[in-house]
């Protein structure tokens, strides 16, 4: 984890918002590759989670199947509104509406959605803290 | 020979959303498709029952967040028409470059994730580059990159300047440009032409049948376009081409996406220089309705989006109901899949821009027969390995 971290975003019913802003802030224009950080393919190449959109309950066990497949040490962020509190959608009868039920959250990035500066920012706190 | 069932997603790196394709092949060839869905439900439709005319703006417009202002601009036409409240004139200049603008953004990162999925990650890069310079204009115009919610019942919450007008053509002048290049590289390149023609083919007779909508449907040769067939906002006073190719493959949806967003650029650009003068926001919101029902539609980036809003009068709505174009275009065109290799499955699946956060209001179970015991004998697998 000290030196550069791989990402897998996975969409846990999102709007789309979020996970445009995700894959916007991977690419270029934003570069988080100076910070090291690339797109994970795959569960068991991933370091870092990043979890979008307000998990119902079909999703939240795909979630959890993926959490246990990331080898560890692993971390999960909470990326928008909805894997934070639910956003629009709380209290909708599908939903779990918090990530944190399911799976360890280690930072939530605020927004609905975030920019891709405010992803990238919790990116790095979470580096920071971590000693990346 | 053994007929191999090979689930694709819900976590996929190529399909970004989560959506399940069970895909049984035999050897290279694919004999079946079932797509399994249900991982994006959130009960939207519930929710909007539950929740006042106004506040349901916001739920309409979160239920896709890339073609966000045209879900907002359908449902507010359709409060309009139950209200009784016509819009200004001069929003409906801004709401019409708001969509254009998505409509543009939207193209770009398809035809970008389409460069990704076949192998081109330069061109992925490139793309969404310079899709950063309309979403640094949608930010300019509604304040938000992506969620916009600049409409209101009546009209908009943000007029447009003289400034802001300025810098929307001249980054316009560059986004053509750049389209420009992009529609030709996706036109005479080689590799990409060989990649995508004649995969995916449907015929124009079977588009019908299968009531796609959108630049699928354009792509084999339907002109239909609700933008001119049953115009709303400002595209009544606007004149532009409906782009319609023949061919009926892959390459040619890309290639109508990648036209209609020139063609975009021209309805913004002729949207900003007679832009009426007047207000833009209404000075009051009604908050309830009269009983009564509504049914307005419009153009989506992927093709006709329809609400169908019921009154019983108050503040709340009876019933909210969404067709969405992905609903059409992913789940009517399963056969389509029949006989490529297992390699094109993503790439047809792709060239539908397919939006799984639009289709999944709707929970569909499949329960042939074959998807049962598969079943199964997985969960009997995992007994066992416990």
């Amino acid at each position: 984890m000290k030196y550069s971290p791989w990402i897998m975003h996975f969409n846990a019913g999102a709007c789309n918002g979020c996970d445009i802003e995700t894959l916007a802030a991977l690419t270029p224009f934003f570069d988080p590759e100076r910070l090291g950080v690339k797109l994970a393919p795959n569960p068991r190449h991933a370091d870092v989670i990043i979890v979008t959109g307000a998990l119902n309950k079909k999703a939240a066990e795909r979630l959890k199947r993926l959490y246990d497949q990331t080898p560890s040490p692993k971390f999960v962020i909470a990326c928008g509104a909805c894997a934070i509190s639910g956003g629009v959608f709380a209290n909708s009868y599908p939903l779990i509406s918090r990530a944190d039920k399911v799976v360890p959250v280690d930072v939530y990035i605020p927004g609905c959605p975030p920019r891709p500066e405010a992803i990238l920012h919790g990116i790095k706190k979470l580096l920071d803290r971590v000693g990346g | 020979m053994v007929i191999v069932e090979i689930p694709i997603g819900p976590q996929h790196p190529a399909l970004h959303e989560p959506i399940m394709l069970r895909v049984r092949t035999e050897g290279e060839e694919v004999v079946e498709v079932a797509v399994n869905t249900g991982y994006n439900h959130r009960g939207i439709e519930k929710l909007l029952e539950k929740n006042s005319w106004i506040r349901g703006m916001y739920i309409a417009g979160r239920v896709c967040g890339i073609c966000n202002a045209v879900h907002i601009q359908a449902y507010v036409q359709g409060v309009e028409k139950l209200m009784g409240v016509e819009p200004l004139p001069r929003a409906n200049y801004i709401r019409t470059i708001v969509m254009e603008l998505e409509r543009i953004h939207s193209h770009m990162l398809i035809s970008a994730v389409m460069a990704e999925i076949i192998g081109f990650d330069t061109l992925f890069m490139l793309l969404m580059r310079d899709r950063e310079r309309i979403m640094y204009l949608k930010e300019l115009v509604t304040g938000s990159r992506v969620h916009a919610d600049i409409h209101t019942v009546g009209g908009v919450k943000r007029d447009l300047d003289e400034v802001r007008r300025d810098k929307i053509l001249s980054e316009l002048e560059k986004v053509e440009e750049r389209l420009k290049y992009y529609k030709n590289v996706y036109e005479n390149d080689y590799t990409i032409v060989k990649r995508l023609s004649e995969v995916g083919t449907i015929s124009k007779s079977n588009a019908l049948k299968m009531s796609v909508v959108g630049p699928t449907l354009r792509g084999s040769g339907v002109r239909s376009d609700v933008r001119s067939d049953d115009p709303y906002a400002a595209y009544p006073e606007i004149s532009f081409n409906v782009v319609v190719r023949d061919e009926g493959d892959s390459w040619a949806r890309m290639i109508v996406r990648l036209e209609e967003a020139l063609e975009s650029v021209n309805i913004i650009r002729h949207a900003i220089e007679s832009l009426p003068q007047g207000p833009a926001i209404p000075k009051t919101i009604p908050r309830s309705a009269k009983p009564g029902e509504a049914i307005s539609r419009v153009e989506a980036p992927r093709g006709e989006l329809i609400y169908h809003l019921v009154s019983v009068g108050g503040p709340n709505p009876y019933r909210v109901k969404i067709r969405t174009p992905s609903f059409m275009n992913i789940l009517n065109t399963d056969s389509v899949y029949l006989g490529h290799r297992l390699a094109d499955v993503p790439v047809i699946f792709a060239s539908y821009d397919p939006c799984i956060s639009c289709t999944e209001r709707v929970v569909v179970i499949d329960e042939k027969t074959g998807e049962k015991t598969y079943m199964n004998l997985r969960e009997l697998a995992r007994v066992e390995s416990r």
